[in-house]
């Protein structure tokens, strides 16, 4: 998992440490069995699953998997046959059912937005059944709109069907969010977009979950989405049989049965690339300066390291120049200017796969990355890259071997 | 009831008659409001309380389509013996006649209500009368208003039979009419009682329009 996407949210409860809000947010399914009359088989048969709070969890599997029976059970659309599911610390089956959906976001595909209501209604329907007042109800909606960026002013007022597919699949996420609820299930909801809608949807929902941590389960069938999207993802057979649970990586590294490998078999090591994020690999470090530094002092410590050069931060720690020992020759006091500019810096939770096509385009060999606030982490180069994938694959054969000969 | 000097113009016979014909059309358009009105409250119910059922539905629909079937002067006639004669009888034939499409298109205009629309209702935590009141009714709102519409349409021409049982409106006039045809003034009166239905008709339907365009939300609006 990237650093930049298990951080707790923003204003989170920091007092209380952040992995103890995690826990009481999650999702836990316990030997839940869901039979339907006449069947034989049953449709989800006996799962033990837990959904670490704040982390997109996808489930994964061909239609007929019951993955969506499975997520239905979840805010009991579907009632278990037998079995506990605990949200956010509460035993479901304790609760009203209506009651509980207020407080689980629900989202479908073609984001099942009421015609005759407009986008402010829409939006406010929970909060309204929560009986927020009027003007609580009113900023709330504006706030919504804001966060899924679309402009109040222009959208509260329309109605779903004057809205591009896109746009009303935004609002949809909005209402979800709308009562601000711990956990969020999420139905194939970009299923019937256009790819360029439903690339860009995604990244918002991935810019969304960045801010918000909510504990999302997403229902998919598509491999290339599960991969973007999850921070694990739970590959799903007949009967909901649990066939692998696992972190992105781990499922394309080490599948665990025939039936996952046969999933995401094909290009694995570009899909590899899309997973994996800069911040999970080990950068380079670069001897550093700042303007203000001494040139000896720098001088010398350029040639302490190993690069043959350093890098220039601003007072905010942002990388700014290149420094090499030439542009110093003769200089005495502050280094001040000297020194040539970075290329943009890649940022930390950029994927391999940006980060690599950032140093194919550009001239430099070598790119700073950078985290939260363009703060420099360290230095990347196609080697480095190179290195980490190495490294990545030999681990996942190691553990391959580990887990054939037990 | 006939005036004695014979036979005059239509024109003659309308200003003659005016307050008797005015009343008799205000009868007769107050007796249709309120059947639809009733049968529309009704026929919602009965919509309602079956629409999720197949069988019911059909249960339903059937048995309403049996009124239809019974024409209108027997079932008329039929009314005297338990409820006499006037207004009452002529009330509830009228009602009957009008259960059906009312009751027809509630069914259909529930049935159509997406599907989907209703989980997400249900998904984000609505009851079971929220979806109903807020998102199913107000969906098929248009379908179960033209349902509505038809009826009205049926009350009117229907509504001329009734004065077989004594029953108020402008069927008294198109009744005595026919029942001295030949005699002075048969046609005017058969003539006026017709055009005065025809009349409140288009009146009824315009004001349908009017009130759908009212009661319709803009974003399902055709």
């Amino acid at each position: 998992m990237s650093e930049a996407r298990s951080d707790p949210p923003p204003g989170g409860a920091t007092a209380a440490g952040p992995p103890a809000a995690d826990d009481s947010r999650g999702i836990e399914l316990i030997n839940v069995t869901k039979r339907y009359p006449g069947q034989r088989t049953p449709a989800v048969d006996d799962v033990t699953m837990t959904i670490p709070g704040g982390e997109i969890v996808v489930l994964l599997g061909p239609s007929g998997s019951g993955k969506t029976t499975m997520m239905r059970l979840i805010n009991r659309l579907i009632e278990p046959t037998s079995g506990k599911i605990i949200v956010a610390g509460r035993d479901t089956l304790g609760l009203n059912p209506t009651e509980l959906r207020r407080h689980i976001g629900y989202v479908i595909q073609n984001a099942g937005l009421f015609p005759h209501m407009t986008v402010a209604t829409n939006v406010g329907l929970v909060p309204q059944m929560l009986k927020w007042d009027r003007d609580r109800i009113a900023a709330r909606v504006d706030e919504l709109l804001e966060l899924v960026d679309m402009d109040p002013a222009t959208f509260r007022g329309r109605y779903p069907r004057e809205l591009s597919g896109g746009q009303q699949q935004r609002v949809g996420v909005a209402r979800a969010l709308a009562a601000d609820p711990p956990a969020m299930l999420m139905d194939e909801p970009f299923g019937a977009l256009d790819p360029i809608t439903r690339e860009h949807l995604q990244d918002s929902l991935l810019r969304l979950q960045e801010e918000l941590g909510k504990t999302i389960v997403f229902v998919t069938h598509d491999i290339d989405e599960a991969l973007k999207l999850g921070d694990r993802i739970a590959i799903l057979d007949e009967g909901s049989r649990i066939a692998q649970y696992a972190t992105p990586k781990e499922i394309l590294l080490d599948p665990a049965d025939a039936y996952v490998e046969q999933f995401v078999s094909g290009g694995q090591m570009m899909r590899l690339l899309q997973v994996s994020r800069v911040a999970d690999v080990p950068l380079q470090s670069v001897p550093e300066a700042a303007p203000r530094d001494d040139a000896a002092d720098v001088l010398a410590r350029i040639r302490a390291g190993k690069t043959g050069f350093g890098i220039v931060l601003d007072e905010r720690r942002r990388p700014v120049r290149w420094i090499h020992p030439e542009d110093l020759d003769g200089v005495t006091g502050p280094i001040g200017t000297r020194g040539m500019a970075t290329a943009t810096p890649i940022r930390a939770r950029s994927t391999l796969q940006q980060a690599l096509e950032r140093l194919i385009q550009i001239e430099h060999d070598w790119v700073p990355v950078v985290g939260p606030r363009d703060v420099y982490q360290g230095t990347v180069t196609l080697g480095t890259l190179q290195n980490a994938l190495r490294e990545m694959k030999d681990r996942g054969r190691v553990r391959r071997r580990g887990t054939a000969d037990a | 009831m006939i005036s004695p000097e014979g036979t005059v113009s239509f024109w003659e016979y309308l200003g003659s008659r005016r307050e008797r014909l005015v009343f008799e059309t205000w009868q007769h358009a107050s007796m249709v409001f309120q059947t639809v009105l009733v049968a529309l409250v009704l026929g919602v119910l009965i919509g309602v309380a079956v629409y999720r059922s197949a069988r019911l539905s059909a249960f339903a629909t059937s048995a309403a389509g049996v009124f239809f079937t019974v024409p209108s002067l027997a079932l008329l006639g039929l009314l005297i013996t338990p409820l006499g004669l006037g207004v009452a009888p002529s009330v509830v034939a009228l009602t009957l006649y009008s259960l059906l499409p009312i009751v027809r298109n509630t069914v259909v205009g529930l049935a159509g209500v997406d599907r989907t629309l209703v989980d997400a209702a249900r998904g984000i935590g609505m009851t079971r009368a929220a979806i109903l009141l807020r998102i199913e009714l107000p969906l098929a709102w248009p379908v179960i208003l033209t349902g509505a519409r038809v009826s009205t349409q049926l009350a009117m021409g229907i509504g001329a039979i009734a004065a077989y049982v004594n029953g108020p409106g402008l069927g008294e006039q198109i009744f005595s009419g026919l029942a001295r045809l030949g005699g002075a003034n048969a046609i005017n009166m058969t003539l006026a009682g017709t055009l005065g239905i025809v009349l409140l008709a288009l009146l009824f339907d315009g004001c349908f329009v009017l009130i759908g365009r009212l009661t319709t939300p803009r974003g399902i609006r055709v």
